[in-house]
C-alpha cells in the first residue's frame, strides 16, 4: 500500500491530506476536514486531471498568436504530450472563440479550442 | 470641446462592465478610452482558466471572460477609442487624451469612471542588491511576452514572490520548456491562491521557499545566477542560509499597486492602505461625479468581483448624470473603520439615504486567521459576529450591511469591522 500526501485545493484552508492507496483502490483518506477534501483526494490519487491552456501560431491574422485550451480536463500525465501537439499547430485566420484547433488531442477524447478571436489581417 | 455624459478611463474588465451597466441604465453618451490596441485589459494575457465561476457559473480563460463583455460593448454600440492615452483629468472633469491620429484633444465629461487597473511593483521598489543585467522581468511582463507576443524570456528561471501571477507563470514557463528552479517568498505565507500553489508548483515539483528573499543577482550583460537566503522575523537575511541558483531569468511577482497618477492629478483623495481612492457607498470619490472601480480602487483576486463592483459604478455614474450631474443625498455619512486584523474597507463611508437595500463592504485581513470571527460594530454595539474557519491576506473578505437595519440607528457615527478570536 502506498501513502500519498496532498494539499487540498477546495478552499483556502489547504488541509494536508494523506491517502492510502493501492492501484485504483483507496483505503483511507485522512487529514481532510470536510467532504470536499475527501472527494478531491480520491479523484487526485486515482485519476488526476487538468485543463491545459497555451497559445498557437496564427497565419495571416492581425495577431501572431491565438490562445487555446483543452475544452475539458485531460489526464495529468498527458499534459506535456498535449503541449507538444499544441506547439506543432498553425491555424489560419480568421479564428473565432470555440473553433476546434486540434480534435481529440492525444487520444483523450478532448478537443483543443480557441479562446480568442483573431481576425484576418 | 467634445463632450460625453460618461468617460471611462480604461477598457479592461472594470471599464467594460462599467460601460455596459451605464448603458443599460439608460445613459447613451459613453466613451471608453483604452491605451492598448484592443479592449480587455490584463485579461488578454491571462490565458489560463478559472475566471467567471461566480459570474457565469463556468470556468473561462481570461480572453473568453473579457469577450463576454466586449461583445456587449459592440452590441450596445458603446463608443471606445483604442491606442489612446489619457494624460490628465481635471477637477471639473475635463479629460485630456492623445493618440496618433487625433493628436492631443480634450473631452468634457459629465461623470468620469476611473478604471485604470494596477501595475506590478518593479525591481526598483524592492532594493535587491546586485547588478542590473537583462533577464529580470516582472511576472506580468513575462506573461505578456509569452502569451501575446510569442517570445520566451528565458530558459532557467528563479521567481521572487508567490503572488498568483508568479505562480501561474511558473507553470506557463514550464509548459514552454523552461526550468523553474525555485520560488522565493519573503513572507511566511504565500499571497497566492492554494489552488495555484498546488497546480502550478507542486504539480511540477517546483519548490516554494517561504521566508526567503533574493540577496544577490549575478551577471553583467545577462542574469547568470541568483542567490536567495532565509529571512528572520525581522525580515532581514540570515547569514549562512544563502543558496545560489544558476539561471538566466528572474521573475518578480511581488505585489500590485493601483495606478492612480491620473486620480491624484485630479485631486482625488487617496487611501494610503489600498493606494486607491477613498470612495463612498456609490463608489464615488471626494470629487462629485468621479467614480472608481476595479483594481485602481483596490487590488482584487477575482475578476468576478471586479465586474460586480464596476457594474455598480456604472449604474451610479448613470444615475448621477441623469440627475443633472448632482449628488442627491440626505443626512450625514457614517464612517467605516477597519481595525484589529482588518486592514481597510471599500467603501470608506456610507450614506443611508443613498445606499442599496444591501451594501457589500469588501476588506482584507493583514495576517492568516484560523477559527476567528468577523465582527461588525455599530458604534460600540456588536451587530454581526460571523465565524470563519480561515481568513488569509490573499483572499478578499466581505460583510453585508442592510439598509433596513441601519435605519434603526439614526445617530450612528461609525461602523467598525474587526477580527476577533471569540
Amino acid at each position: 500500500m502506498e501513502k500519498k500526501n496532498l494539499t487540498c485545493i477546495g478552499c483556502p484552508m489547504g488541509c494536508q491530506i494523506t491517502v492510502e492507496v493501492e492501484g485504483e483502490e483507496v483505503f483511507s483518506v485522512t487529514g481532510n476536514t470536510c467532504a470536499i477534501g475527501d472527494k478531491y483526494a480520491r479523484q487526485e490519487v486515482t485519476h488526476p486531471e487538468r485543463t491545459v491552456t497555451s497559445t498557437v501560431t496564427v497565419t495571416g491574422g492581425e495577431k501572431d498568436r491565438c490562445s487555446v485550451k483543452t475544452k475539458g480536463n485531460i489526464p495529468k500525465e498527458k499534459i506535456f504530450a498535449c503541449m507538444d501537439a499544441i506547439d506543432h499547430v498553425k491555424v489560419a485566420a480568421p479564428v473565432r472563440i470555440g473553433d476546434v484547433v486540434i480534435e481529440n488531442v492525444c487520444g483523450t477524447g478532448v478537443d483543443v479550442v480557441a479562446t480568442k478571436n483573431v481576425d484576418a489581417a | 470641446m467634445t463632450s460625453y455624459d460618461i468617460v471611462i478611463v480604461g477598457g479592461g474588465p472594470a471599464g467594460l462592465a462599467a460601460a455596459v451597466s451605464a448603458k443599460k441604465a439608460g445613459t447613451d453618451s459613453i466613451l471608453i478610452i483604452e491605451r492598448d490596441k484592443e479592449l480587455g485589459g490584463i485579461l488578454n494575457q491571462c490565458i489560463h482558466n478559472g475566471f467567471g465561476l461566480h459570474t457565469f457559473k463556468e470556468e473561462l480563460t481570461g480572453p473568453e471572460y473579457a469577450y463576454r463583455f466586449i461583445e456587449q460593448v459592440y452590441d450596445l454600440g458603446i463608443e471606445y477609442k483604442l491606442d489612446t492615452m489619457v494624460m490628465d483629468i481635471s477637477h471639473d472633469k475635463v479629460v485630456t487624451a492623445m493618440n496618433r491620429t487625433e493628436g492631443m484633444f480634450q473631452i468634457q465629461a459629465g461623470a468620469v469612471i476611473l478604471a485604470m487597473g494596477c501595475r506590478e511593483r518593479p525591481r526598483g521598489a524592492l532594493n535587491i542588491p546586485g547588478y542590473r543585467p537583462a533577464g529580470i522581468y516582472s511576472a506580468g511582463t513575462a506573461q505578456r511576452l509569452v502569451n501575446m507576443e510569442g517570445y520566451m524570456p528565458g530558459r532557467e528561471v528563479v521567481i521572487l514572490g508567490s503572488g498568483d501571477i508568479g505562480l501561474i507563470m511558473a507553470r506557463r514557463m514550464t509548459f514552454e520548456g523552461a526550468t523553474v528552479k525555485v520560488v522565493a517568498e519573503l513572507m511566511p505565507f504565500s499571497g497566492g491562491l492554494k489552488r495555484n500553489i498546488v497546480q502550478c508548483l507542486d504539480d511540477y515539483g517546483i519548490p516554494l521557499k517561504l521566508s526567503h528573499t533574493v540577496v544577490d543577482i549575478e551577471g553583467k550583460e545577462r542574469v547568470k545566477a541568483v542567490t536567495i537566503a532565509e529571512v528572520g522575523p525581522d525580515m532581514k537575511p540570515i547569514p549562512g542560509t544563502e543558496e545560489r541558483y544558476t539561471c538566466d531569468t528572474l521573475l518578480l511577482s511581488t505585489g500590485l499597486i493601483p495606478e492612480n497618477e491620473l486620480s491624484r492629478g485630479a485631486g482625488v483623495e487617496m487611501n494610503p492602505v489600498t493606494s486607491g481612492p477613498v470612495v463612498n457607498e456609490v463608489l464615488e470619490t471626494n470629487i462629485p461625479g468621479v467614480f472608481a472601480c476595479g483594481n485602481v480602487l483596490h487590488v482584487h483576486d477575482l475578476v468576478d468581483y471586479v465586474s460586480e463592483e464596476a457594474t455598480r459604478a456604472g449604474e451610479n455614474a448613470a444615475k448621477y448624470v441623469q440627475n443633472g450631474c448632482k449628488d442627491e443625498k440626505e443626512g450625514s455619512d457614517i464612517r467605516l473603520v477597519a481595525t484589529e486584523g482588518a486592514r481597510y474597507t471599500v467603501p470608506c463611508t456610507v450614506n443611508v439615504s443613498r445606499m442599496d437595500e444591501n451594501l457589500t463592504v469588501r476588506f482584507r485581513v493583514g495576517a492568516v486567521f484560523k477559527d476567528s470571527f468577523v465582527s461588525v460594530y455599530f458604534d460600540d454595539e456588536r451587530v454581526q459576529h460571523r465565524k470563519k474557519r480561515i481568513m488569509a491576506p490573499g483572499e478578499m473578505e466581505q460583510v453585508i450591511l442592510q439598509k433596513k437595519k441601519l435605519a434603526d440607528y439614526p445617530d450612528l457615527k461609525t461602523i467598525t469591522i474587526k477580527i476577533e478570536a471569540e
